[in-house]
């Protein structure tokens, strides 16, 4: 399970699992979670273009994933946001079926780009994951207060001279950014229930933000760990296990917080 | 004059209907079967958009890769297991309460997120135990042209009652979608109505999985609605007006793709999917922008 050849596997996965456990405590913050389903999708059909053409796959996913991020925002102006996103997100999907019709042997690649291939992770693959995973961190650290502020209250956020427009922009490229590094491992289809999971867990068992975040890090990196660990034994996917467990994750916070406080977590989670 | 032109619109249905269009029983089929579930897809999706249930919509359609999946491997229809497993889903997220607005996106992701976790296991037991490997794009992303002849009848005993329910319940469920409060003060029984329009919105799904592909039946539900809601202003005609376009996308869908089978680059034809759901997004930005006084512009949220 630590061969030489896991390493980059387990590397690629911890830098992962630490980026959506952060970027995903916005998302459930913010109610984003269709968004952060979305951009996702959306980068995959960059993916599936970008191998079309024979360049760099994080290239088109980047891309991909900036131009479905940004789409939804401006569309969501003139539109109900859900219906923007819905329709945006199965565009791209529709272009990405087009990029894969054009090309022939692209089966395993595309089960790849959907269910993820964290064994396939090369040592190449490190460096960009990294530099995409330190630009994350940065952005929202720097953007930490008044996109924290903009989240819970919108209104006195803006009393306070925050340009909640601004914040809804930037906080949909630091999504696009998590998923373009986080795509080829665990796959376009799955990073959402890491985004998700374990965030909302968090959520549900502490009401500091600070403290949310470090145990939303803390339950990514145990759902991801026990994923590899998992499909390394099993042979399987291991979409399969993030899937799973970002599901056992969130179930779990819901059953300790209803243990603890019946009523008062309860409405303080939703 | 009636012979130049006669000419000229014989010239214009030829290069729009490719030679053989009206004879090929694949296309009769695609027309049927796509037109039904666009129909279906129409009709329900304007709720499921009034309600503000898209998110749902696009959760069961993801959903039913798992059951497609699984129907592979089991061998039967993949209609049984897109259906199968919509009202499964829909289940699961009443129970654990998609019905409170706030917390319900979280709810439906986790329940989307772990049945798409089953679904890559199913998938890779059909790509790794049997021959079937193009089960992955054609559950995904649809097989408008390779539909079986005993899909129809399956097709119809899944679309009907979605149709029915929306009918039947037509006013309760908009009530209910205006103002819950109001509709259980009127006798409606709320949970009970959404719980019917949730079953609906997995069947229409499923039925729109089987043409456009479980991940693009997003389009059919949401598209056509959120288009007929910006250009009218009464539910009834926002009704009609999705279902009209809902078939109007797909139908013109499958003529183009029957036209692209000469295009480049491959000359095997560009999938259907991709047509409907272009077509239904232009749809929409058009009406975004050149729409008049709908409902929208107001509900914007």
């Amino acid at each position: 399970m630590f061969l030489p050849f896991m390493i980059n596997a387990w590397v690629a996965a911890t830098m992962v699992a630490v980026i959506a456990g952060v970027v995903g405590f916005f998302v459930v913050l913010r109610g984003g979670a269709f968004v952060a389903d979305a951009v996702p999708q959306g980068a995959f059909t960059g993916a599936a273009g970008a191998s079309l053409l024979g360049i760099n796959t994080l290239f088109g996913l980047g891309v991909f994933a900036l131009v479905g991020a940004l789409g939804i925002g401006w569309l969501s102006r003139r539109a109900r946001r859900d219906v923007a996103t819905a329709l945006v997100l199965v565009l791209l999907l529709g272009l990405g079926a087009l990029f894969l019709s054009f090309t022939t042997e692209y089966a395993s690649e595309l089960f790849a780009l959907l269910f993820g291939d964290v064994l396939g992770v090369s040592r190449g693959d490190i460096l960009p994951i990294a530099v995409l995973g330190v630009v994350c961190v940065v952005a929202v650290a720097v953007l930490y207060r008044p996109l924290l502020l903009s989240s819970v209250a919108p209104e006195s956020s803006a009393a306070k001279g925050v340009r909640n427009t601004w914040m809804e922009v930037a906080f949909l490229v630091i999504v696009a950014i998590a998923t373009s590094m986080t795509l080829p491992v665990v796959g376009a289809l799955l990073i959402f229930s890491l985004m998700i999971g374990p965030p909302a867990a968090a959520r549900s068992l502490t009401a500091s933000p600070l403290a949310a975040i470090g145990l939303s890090v803390v339950l990514a990196l145990a759902t991801v760990w026990a994923a590899i660990a998992l499909s390394y034994e099993t042979d399987w996917p291991v979409g399969v296990f993030v899937g799973i467990g970002g599901a056992v994750c969130y179930a779990g916070g819901r059953v300790v917080a209803s243990l603890r406080q019946p009523s008062a977590r309860v409405s303080a989670s939703q | 004059m009636a012979g130049p032109a006669a000419a000229w619109v014989s010239t214009v249905l030829r290069v729009l209907f490719a030679p053989g269009f009206f004879a090929s029983s694949p296309v009769h089929l695609a027309l049927l079967v796509g037109g039904l579930s666009a129909l279906v897809c129409g009709v329900v999706g304007t709720f499921a958009v009034l309600r503000g249930q898209s998110y749902a919509g696009h959760a069961l359609a993801d959903l039913s890769v798992t059951g497609g999946s699984a129907s592979y491997l089991a061998s039967i229809s993949p209609l049984w297991g897109f259906a199968g497993m919509g009202v499964l889903a829909a289940g699961v997220m009443d129970m654990i309460g998609i019905r409170r607005p706030r917390g319900r996106d979280l709810a439906t992701g986790i329940v989307r997120g772990a049945g798409l976790g089953l679904a890559a296991l199913f998938l890779y037991f059909d790509t790794t135990s049997s021959s079937t490997t193009g089960a992955a794009i054609s559950i995904l992303f649809g097989s408008m042209f390779t539909i079986g002849t005993g899909v129809v009848p399956l097709a119809a005993a899944f679309g009907l009652p979605a149709l029915a329910v929306v009918v039947v319940l037509f006013r309760p469920l908009l009530l209910s979608s205006v103002s819950a409060e109001l509709a259980a003060v009127r006798g409606v029984r709320v949970r009970l109505a959404g719980l019917a329009c949730l079953l609906a919105i997995a069947l229409a799904v499923s039925l729109a999985a089987l043409t456009v592909g479980a991940i693009l039946s997003t389009a059919l539900l949401v598209g056509p609605a959120a288009i007929a809601l910006r250009l009218t202003s009464t539910p009834g005609r926002a009704t009609l007006t999705a279902a009209v376009v809902a078939v109007a996308a797909t139908w013109l869908g499958v003529v183009l793709a029957y036209d692209s089978f000469t295009w480049p680059p491959s000359h095997d034809g560009w999938p259907v999917s991709f047509f409907v759901v272009a077509l239904i997004f232009a749809g929409f930005v058009a009406a975004q922008f050149f729409g008049g006084r709908g409902r929208a512009r107001t509900e914007r949220s």
